[in-house]
C-alpha cells in the first residue's frame, strides 16, 4: 500500500472517514455530546465570571484582560483535546491489546489510533473555545499592530500543538505504568485550569514548576501581555512575551521523542 | 408460556439485626473491592494534590487583598478547597455507570435474583466504597495542605460531629442521584444524556468549581432548597469551616437528610416500576 503515491493519505481518510460515520450514526445521540461537551467549556468560563462578581480583579488583572486569557486557554485546550485528546485512552488500547493490532499495520501507530477514535462530538467545545477567544480579543481594547495582529493567529495556533504534546507526552507514561490511570489528568486538565488565570495568581515553587518547569506560562499568560501591550509584574523582559509561541516548537518535539522512546520500548501485555 | 416475575419476595420476618450484618458484610466486599486499585488512588492523590493547589491559589486571589471572599476568610477557603478535593472522591459525583452497563447487558437479572433488595446492595457496596476513599483519599490532601498553607480548624464541637452526619448523607444522596441516573437506562438502553447532565448539574452546583456562596443570595438559596446539589458538597465544607452559626449548620444538614431519604425513596419506587417492564433478551 505504501508504494502507491497517496496510498498512505487515503487510508487515513477512508479511517476518518469510518469514525465520522459511525458517530453521527445516531443523531439524537451525537446532539447530546454536542450538547454536554460544550456545556463543560461553558462553565469553566462562567466559573470566571463569578469569581470577577466577588472581586474586581485577580492577580492584577481586570475581567477583561483575564477573559484574553481564559479565551486563549479555553480555545487551545478544547481544540488539542478534539485533535489528540483521546490519546489518553492509551491504557485500555494496550490492556485490551488493539495497541498490537495497531503497530502491525503499514501505519503510522499515532495517527491511526487518533483517528480511529476522533472524537467529533468534541467539535462544539473548539468552536465555543475560539467564540470566547475572538470575543475577549474585541473586548479588550488591543492598540493592534500588524504584530499583534500576527501574536493573535499565531498564539492560539501555539497553543493548541503545546496541548497537543503535553497528550502525547503525558500518554507516554502508560506504556511504562498502565494503571497510571488519572495522573496524566493533572497535567493536561490542571495545565488548562493553570493557564486559565494570571501566572501572578499563583505563588511559590508551584509557580514556577507549572508555569515555567512545565512551560504552560507560555501558553496563555505571556500571549496575552504581548498583545495587551503589558510589562510581566514579576519581571521577564518583553521579548519572552512576544517569543512564548515558539515554546510550542520544542513541547512538541520533546512529545515526539518521548513517544518513539514509548513505542521502542512497548512490550505487549501478551495474549 | 408463563412469565417469571424477576422480583423476589421480601422479608417476611423483619431483622433488624440481619440486616445490619448483610448490610456490613457487602460494605466490606466493596471496601475491599475498591482497596484492590492501589495504583490507581496514588495517581489520583496526585492529581487531587494538583488541583487542591491550582483552586486554592485562584481562591486565595479572589479574597485577595481584602483578605476574605463572600464571608469566607483566607483560611477557610483553603480549607474548603483541600478537603474539597479529599471530599469529592468520597462522594464520587462521577465515574459510576455500573448498574446502566448491567442493565444495558441484562447482568441486573442477578441483582434482582438476590434475596437483598438491589438498592440496599448497592447502597451497601457504595458505603464501602466511601470508608475505603476516606481513607485513601480524602487524609492525604488534608495532610499534604498545611505544609504549604494555613488551615482553618473547627472551633466550636458540635461542627465535628455535623460534619460527619454531614458526609455520610453526602455520601447516601451522591448514590441516589447517581441511581437514579443509571436506572433511566431501564427506559432508555443508552444513559448517555442523562448522564451528561448529571456530570454539569453536579459539577457546578455542588459548589465544587466555586463555592456557591460566590453566586447572589437570591440565586442560591433557592438552588439548595429545591435540588440536591449543594448538599452533594457545599454543604459539608459550609458545616466543617463554620460558615455560619450552629443554627445554620444543623438547619443545612437537616436539609441534605431530607434530600437523602427523598432520593433513596425514589431509587426503590423507580426501581419497582422498572423491574415490571423488564425485558432482558437472550437464553
Amino acid at each position: 500500500m505504501a508504494d502507491r503515491p497517496g496510498g498512505t493519505l487515503t487510508a487515513y481518510r477512508a479511517l476518518l472517514g469510518a469514525q465520522a460515520r459511525s458517530q453521527t450514526a445516531y443523531r439524537a445521540s451525537f446532539v447530546v455530546d454536542l450538547v454536554g461537551n460544550v456545556g463543560a467549556t461553558v462553565f469553566d468560563v462562567l466559573t470566571v465570571l463569578v469569581l470577577f462578581g466577588v472581586t474586581r480583579e485577580l492577580g492584577g488583572f481586570t475581567l477583561r484582560e483575564t477573559m484574553v486569557i481564559v479565551g486563549l486557554s479555553a480555545f487551545a485546550f478544547a481544540t488539542a483535546d478534539l485533535l489528540v485528546g483521546n490519546i489518553e485512552r492509551i491504557p485500555r488500547y494496550v490492556r485490551t491489546g488493539l495497541l498490537d493490532a495497531v503497530l502491525l499495520r503499514p501505519l503510522g501507530a499515532l495517527p491511526q489510533l487518533l483517528l480511529m477514535d476522533l472524537p467529533l462530538r468534541k467539535v462544539s467545545r473548539a468552536l465555543f473555545g475560539l467564540a470566547v477567544w475572538v470575543t475577549a480579543v474585541a473586548a479588550a481594547d488591543i492598540d493592534w499592530t500588524p504584530a499583534r495582529a500576527v501574536l493573535a493567529v499565531a498564539a492560539p495556533a501555539a497553543g493548541v500543538v503545546f496541548f497537543g504534546s503535553v497528550f502525547v507526552a503525558t500518554a507516554t507514561v502508560s506504556f511504562f505504568w498502565i494503571e497510571s490511570g488519572e495522573l496524566a489528568n493533572s497535567l493536561t486538565y490542571g495545565g488548562r485550569d493553570f493557564t486559565s488565570y494570571p501566572v501572578t495568581v499563583y505563588g511559590g515553587w508551584f509557580r514556577a514548576l507549572f508555569a515555567y518547569g512545565l512551560g504552560f506560562a507560555f501558553v496563555s499568560y505571556h500571549p496575552a501581555l504581548a498583545l495587551l501591550g503589558r510589562a510581566d509584574p514579576l519581571g521577564l523582559p518583553q521579548w519572552v512575551s512576544w517569543a512564548a509561541p515558539g515554546v510550542a516548537v520544542v513541547a512538541a518535539a520533546l512529545a515526539a521523542g518521548a513517544w518513539r522512546f514509548g513505542i521502542r520500548h512497548y512490550r505487549s501485555t501478551g495474549s | 408460556m408463563g412469565s417469571v416475575n424477576a422480583t423476589v419476595a421480601p422479608f417476611t420476618t423483619s431483622n433488624v439485626i440481619l440486616w445490619f450484618r448483610t448490610f456490613w458484610a457487602i460494605a466490606a466486599s466493596g471496601f475491599r473491592r475498591y482497596s484492590t486499585y492501589r495504583q490507581a488512588a496514588l495517581a489520583g492523590i496526585v492529581t487531587n494534590t494538583v488541583f487542591g493547589f491550582l483552586r486554592c491559589y485562584v481562591l486565595l486571589a479572589v479574597a485577595g487583598a481584602a483578605g476574605s471572599a463572600a464571608g469566607y476568610d483566607r483560611r477557610q477557603l483553603t480549607t474548603f478547597v483541600w478537603v474539597g478535593q479529599g471530599l469529592l472522591t468520597v462522594v464520587q459525583l462521577w465515574g459510576w455507570t455500573e448498574l446502566a452497563d448491567r442493565i444495558r447487558t441484562g447482568d441486573v437479572v442477578g441483582d434482582l435474583l438476590r434475596p437483598v433488595h438491589p438498592v440496599t446492595a448497592y447502597l451497601a457496596t457504595d458505603t464501602g466504597r466511601a470508608g475505603y476513599a476516606a481513607v485513601v483519599r480524602l487524609l492525604p490532601p488534608v495532610l499534604v495542605a498545611p505544609l504549604f498553607f494555613e488551615l482553618y480548624l473547627p472551633a466550636r464541637w458540635p461542627t465535628v460531629p455535623l460534619f460527619v452526619g454531614s458526609v455520610v448523607a453526602a455520601v447516601v444522596l451522591s448514590f441516589a442521584c447517581r441511581y437514579l441516573v443509571n436506572t433511566t437506562a431501564y427506559w432508555l438502553a443508552d444513559v448517555r444524556g442523562p448522564l451528561v447532565l448529571w456530570t454539569l448539574g453536579s459539577g457546578v452546583l455542588s459548589g465544587l468549581y466555586f463555592p456557591l456562596r460566590f453566586l447572589p443570595e437570591w440565586v442560591y438559596q433557592p438552588l439548595w432548597i429545591v435540588t440536591p446539589f449543594p448538599s452533594l458538597l457545599q454543604t459539608p465544607l459550609d458545616v466543617l469551616v463554620e460558615r455560619d452559626p450552629t443554627r445554620v449548620q444543623v438547619t443545612l444538614v437537616a436539609v441534605q437528610i431530607c434530600w437523602a431519604a427523598l432520593l433513596l425513596a425514589a431509587c426503590r419506587l423507580v426501581q419497582r416500576r422498572a423491574e415490571r417492564r423488564l425485558v432482558v433478551q437472550g437464553g
